[in-house]
């Protein structure tokens, strides 16, 4: 073994960068092609009739979900540890060859389980659980693949050379444990092969099929424990991991405030996991859990806004640098639509509120602009500083990311102001009625009023996987054709044209 | 004074004095820097800032070990 001066080895980051990319695209044009056929229901036979099966709303729809989810953005959440908890910890991954294997091992295993979960959804085997679609068998393998990266993970932290765990660092852990929590008890569940039936049937259905071992209400409230967490450890605590380590290196600036850092990161802890059932207000479940949902989610506003500001303020006597560099835009703007998610959101779980927006396209504008607006934009910042590090060459075109950024900009905005519109007259027209209690529209009215704006955010979708298409081709063209870079890189990244 | 005033009146002070409490915290926090095991918390800032290989530790584990 050649012995140099000892490097940062970012092998199974790039891995994961690769895997990023591609399941970005592939998540991000499902979901154009998902918004169009809302539009225009003839695109449901994309294919003709006889692959309708494949490309209709609903077989597609827990595709574009779980492909942006636990493709997209996982990936970028384990590109990005790979390279900063080696670095905040002062270690590299070519001290162990323990943790280089167990850091393959974890992207092998993970490509192993997307192809599964795609093969089987595109089948049309599912749960039929939001966002825990996976039969058991993808279960097993996503729980085994978590540990190995939890070992790898724990590993790095014990050979570290830093005593003390950067801020990304907690937040890394808080989304391992978080996830791995919800994950198994969400999908705790009962092969139906084991079942037997009360006219005594055995052995009923596919040996993959199973059903939940929690029944009715409480089957919701667990789902949505789940599924509200998995937005708070899958699209908040590992993006403020990143935001915490990016903004700070990429603008030479350290935290504004490292104490507020560590309030917002225990008070985000303790808060977000009582406000999954806000999801669930004017349902059967107790009412006193409902109010306590809806004043959990309004108190999330301060741990939220205290790492949102915290970020904005980082900025503070260095504006000009967002003015200068488009890789800062992205995360500033990542910061600020942060901030306005997180407060659309308890305002969406106060119960008037939502007796408005519930079920209606409010909700879907509101999950668009924290993924596009913050995740999106901050998975792709972390990539694009990262990528001149790992790939030790210039990043390809500043012109071509600047004009990445407007596009993408605008695609949002499009998205979210269509969907508030769409929203909201939705639940106007839903509950209009005259003076003796009779609805005043049909359903179908509420279709024919929504059509523009369905048209809209199809545009807007359109809008950012076209911006998404021009980052990829940018990292593509970093890795094979701009000059090496000697020198290492301190903060600002080096960009060309 | 009804007691719905005295409760209105003891509402509003109360509110003042727990706000008061909770700035004077906070601006008792920023002042000193360093917390009660006097570890400023701020140098930690730069764990991400000097983040090379052979950049110094802000808090090296080997100093631990040492005491």
């Amino acid at each position: 073994m050649v012995k140099g001066p000892l490097e940062y080895d970012y092998t199974v980051a790039k891995m994961f960068m690769f895997t990023t990319v591609v399941l970005g695209i592939v998540g991000m044009l499902i979901g154009v092609i998902l918004a169009f056929q809302l539009a225009f229901p003839q695109i449901n036979l994309l294919l003709g009739e006889g692959l309708a099966e494949y490309t209709n709303f609903s077989r597609l729809r827990p595709l574009h979900t779980d492909a942006v989810i636990f493709g997209f953005t996982l990936s970028g959440v384990f590109a990005t540890w790979y390279y900063v908890g080696q670095r905040v910890l002062k270690v590299s991954m070519a001290e162990s060859p323990l943790l280089m294997f167990l850091g393959k091992l974890h992207f092998w295993l993970y490509v192993a389980t997307v192809a599964a979960a795609v093969i089987s959804l595109f089948a049309g085997i599912t749960t039929s659980k939001e966002y825990a679609e996976f039969e058991w068998p993808i279960d097993i393998a996503i729980v085994i693949l978590w540990v190995v990266w939890g070992i790898g993970m724990f590993g790095l932290i014990g050979i570290r050379r830093e005593k003390s765990l950067y801020i990304s660092v907690w937040y890394y852990i808080a989304t391992f444990l978080g996830v791995a929590m919800l994950y198994l008890f969400n999908n705790m569940e009962v092969p139906t092969m084991f079942a037997t039936s009360a006219a005594g049937e055995s052995g009923i259905g596919d040996w993959y099929h199973s059903v939940s071992m929690y029944a009715g209400t409480n089957d919701a409230l667990v789902q949505w424990w789940y599924g509200h967490n998995a937005v708070a450890f899958g699209f908040t605590v590992p993006i403020v991991a990143m935001i915490y380590y990016f903004l700070p290196k990429e603008s030479g600036q350290a935290i504004y405030s490292y104490k507020l850092s560590l309030l917002s990161f225990w008070g985000l802890m303790f808060v977000y996991l009582w406000a999954g059932g806000h999801h669930l207000l004017y349902s059967t479940v107790p009412d006193w859990m409902q109010t306590m949902a809806s004043i959990f989610s309004v108190i999330l506003i301060l741990p939220s806004w205290g790492s949102a500001i915290n970020m904005l303020l980082t900025m503070k006597g260095e504006w000009q640098q967002v003015a200068a560099s488009p890789l800062i835009k992205f995360m500033v703007l990542g910061s600020t639509f942060y901030m306005f998610s997180t407060l659309e959101g308890p305002i969406q779980a106060i119960k008037s509120v939502n007796a408005i927006a519930h079920f209606t396209d409010w909700i879907v504008g509101h999950v668009h602009d924290g993924v596009l607006g913050w995740v999106g934009f901050m998975i792709m910042a972390a990539l694009f500083h990262m990528a001149p590090r790992v790939f030790k060459r210039e990043l390809y075109s500043k012109s071509l990311m600047a004009v990445q950024f407007w596009i993408q900009t605008l695609g949002v905005v499009l998205y979210f102001t269509s969907m508030w519109i769409a929203g909201i007259t939705q639940g106007m027209m839903w509950r209009a009625h005259d003076e003796f209690g009779n609805l005043a529209y049909s359903f179908i009215d509420t279709v024919t009023v929504l059509h523009p704006y369905y048209a809209i955010r199809g545009i807007g979708g359109l809008l950012y996987l076209t911006g998404f298409l021009m980052f990829a081709y940018n990292i593509y063209k970093t890795m094979t054709s701009r000059p090496v870079e000697e020198h290492e890189l301190q903060n600002a990244s080096p960009m060309g044209a | 004074m009804d007691i719905a005033q005295l409760q209105a009146y003891g509402y509003f002070a109360l509110t003042a004095v727990l706000v008061i409490i909770l700035y004077s915290y906070i601006f008792h926090l920023y002042r000193a820097k360093k917390d009660a095991d006097g570890v400023d918390y701020e140098k930690y800032g730069n764990m991400a800032l000097n983040d090379d290989i052979d950049d110094a530790p802000v808090s090296p584990v080997s100093n631990d070990k040492e005491k």
